[in-house]
């Protein structure tokens, strides 16, 4: 408890750290807002039609001012107004937000549904042809980049079965599943290939090192079945670093899949980060890399009170 | 030496060390301009030109010899892998043994600033500074070495912590070591097997990240030759020469595979606990 409260007073000060860091850079992009909106339009604006565009979006105070108004606003719930789509950002990054989380949840499903297995398999036939076979997939899914892997999916589709992956407008899962399960399922696997590889490697090595030890063989020793040594006495020992990397591989596809939403045009939280950054959205940017890197922290902290769920022995906090 | 014998002990060390030993040679001729074409001269008549004994891997829509603009993007790549990682590397390792060394306030100081760059993503972070400073090589080198800080950050000041705490410092303290030689003599030499495995590691991330970076236009700008540039570029043409996309994309993935099989040897020679476990 004491440790769950300790983490989360370091949330605010991290938050602190990231929206200082991140007020600043964008601040540093040449190049005005306004300007950036409106492309050569802002030549046939009047200083004063300027000055009001600049009041009202708040960019016309000292950085001082705008900073403290900023993190004020949000105290309140108000992330300020985005200047590219003209309303307020809390409710673009929210819009944007469930394809992201879609997305990170269908790949983490997809790697951890074949990664684990595969991980398994390939410990319980440790140094036999069939372990260097599944090693070997996962060290080149590992290798493989997202932009890789989706384009020669799309190459493949296109080149060998005469289809394309569904683009399109985008459609939201409570409005129309299949339809979203279309767009979103090739996405999943260009970014659940290399997840999956990971998840392969890493539940391999924790299943050999657990295999190894001496539960395990007492276990074998007193008559337990195969099935059961690997299921019951092992695999809860060797979930530790699987939970650790999928969390951290997570957090990360909260972020936004720049490349891969990029690739198959799809409206998620990266591209809207990749545009707004371009366009000097100074509020979109705060707001979203604020918001980014709290699901991120959460997301840590899960991770590491997972870890007293799958092993009452772990104290967190202790040396 | 006994490290490199090791290295060719190893199964996935013997090929992943022929994989990047290769790749620094063709980065070198790329680089040296020793290429079968000149990169960026663009052969108009020869457009679209399909993989031959003239142009070993075609030609891209600008009539320009694909193999040539492959080893002068490798030659690139690897300059902005080599020096990012060169830049964490030391940025990581400074900030980590200080911050083991100096403990207390120093400690808290340092390791609050890496928690605030390792909440953002890592695409996100390089983002924002290729855009506040402009796309190019050496912006790349500059964001990809902020973004991979903290790791090296990380891996020297756990390490540092608990050498410090061992017997044979206390040691050279009593025989009045200063504190710049034990840190320099006796952290820093016992870190150099872990910071080599997370060097090798990073090199591949470092790829990964610039070929990412140029992917979105935001990397080594454009007439020169980058991974991720003619990868991106390749994207309408893919029907029609689908070798504009299958050459480049090989070429990333079988060079981060180089250092992901070097990195995982070096991890197992270097670091006896991770070894295998028998069944």
């Amino acid at each position: 408890m004491n440790y769950l409260m300790r983490r989360l007073a370091a949330f605010p000060l991290v938050l602190l750290g990231v929206s200082i860091l991140v007020f600043v850079a964008i601040r540093m992009v040449p190049g005005d807002s306004i300007t950036a909106m409106l492309g050569t339009e802002a030549g046939l604006l009047t200083p004063a039609q300027r000055d009001a565009l600049a009041a009202y979006f708040g960019i016309d105070q000292p950085w001082f001012v705008q900073y403290w108004r900023w993190i004020g606003g949000i105290l309140h719930g108000n992330f300020g107004i985005s200047v590219t789509y003209g309303r307020p950002v809390l409710d673009v990054i929210l819009e944007r937000f469930p394809l992201t989380l879609e997305l990170a949840v269908l790949s983490m499903v997809i790697a951890l549904a074949v990664g684990m297995p595969a991980g398994i398999f390939a410990a319980t036939h440790n140094e036999k042809p069939s372990d260097l076979g599944v090693r070997v997939v996962a060290m080149i899914g590992q290798s493989t980049p997202s932009f890789v892997l989706g384009l020669l999916i799309i190459y493949t589709l296109s080149a060998g079965f005469g289809v394309l992956p569904a683009m399109g407008e985008f459609a939201p899962l409570w409005q129309d599943p299949l339809r979203n399960l279309s767009q979103l399922i090739l996405p999943a696997v260009t970014l659940g290939f290399a997840f999956a590889a990971s998840v392969t490697r890493i539940s391999r090595s924790a299943m050999l090192d657990v295999l190894s030890d001496d539960y395990v063989r007492t276990a074998r020793s007193k008559g337990a079945s195969a099935r059961s040594v690997i299921w019951r006495h092992a695999l809860p020992n060797a979930l530790i670093p699987v939970v650790t990397l999928s969390g951290i591989e997570f957090g990360y596809l909260l972020g936004g899949a720049v490349i891969v939403e990029q690739i198959y045009a799809l409206p998620g939280l990266g591209r809207m980060v990749l545009d707004a950054i371009q366009q000097r959205d100074y509020a979109l940017v705060q707001g979203s890399v604020l918001f980014v890197a709290f699901n991120f922290m959460i997301v840590n902290l899960l991770v590491d009170l997972a870890y007293v769920a799958l092993d009452p022995r772990i104290r967190l906090g202790e040396q | 030496m006994r490290v490199l014998r090791a290295i060719f002990g190893h199964g996935s060390g013997r090929i992943g060390g022929v994989i990047v030993g290769v790749y620094v040679i063709i980065a070198i001729l790329g680089l040296l301009g020793l290429t079968p074409h000149n990169p960026i001269t663009q052969y108009r008549i020869d457009r679209l030109h399909a993989p031959d004994s003239a142009y070993w891997m075609g030609t891209d829509l600008f009539g320009r010899d694909v193999a040539s603009r492959l080893m002068a993007g490798i030659g690139q790549s690897f300059t902005v892998a080599f020096f990012s990682v060169a830049v964490a590397t030391l940025a990581g390792t400074v900030l980590g043994l200080a911050a083991a060394w100096l403990g207390r306030r120093w400690d808290g100081v340092v390791m609050r600033i890496m928690d605030v760059l390792l909440a953002f993503p890592a695409i996100l972070l390089a983002l924002l500074i290729v855009t506040v400073a402009g796309p190019g090589t050496w912006t790349s080198v500059v964001a990809i070495g902020i973004v991979y800080t903290p790791i090296f950050t990380r891996v020297v000041r756990g390490p540092a912590l608990s050498l410090k705490a061992r017997e044979f410092v206390d040691a050279a303290r009593t025989f009045g070591s200063s504190s710049s030689y034990i840190v320099t003599r006796h952290l820093l030499l016992n870190l150099v097997a872990p910071l080599t495995v997370q060097v090798t590691l990073a090199l591949a991330w470092a790829l990964l990240t610039e070929a990412g970076l140029s992917f979105l236009g935001l990397g080594t700008q454009p007439p020169a030759a980058s991974l991720g540039l003619m990868l991106s570029d390749s994207r309408n043409l893919m029907e029609t020469a689908p070798w504009l996309m299958i050459f480049p994309g090989l070429t990333i993935m079988v060079s981060i595979l180089g250092f992901n099989l070097l990195g995982d040897a070096l991890r197992d020679i270097l670091d006896p606990r991770m070894r295998r476990a028998p069944a």
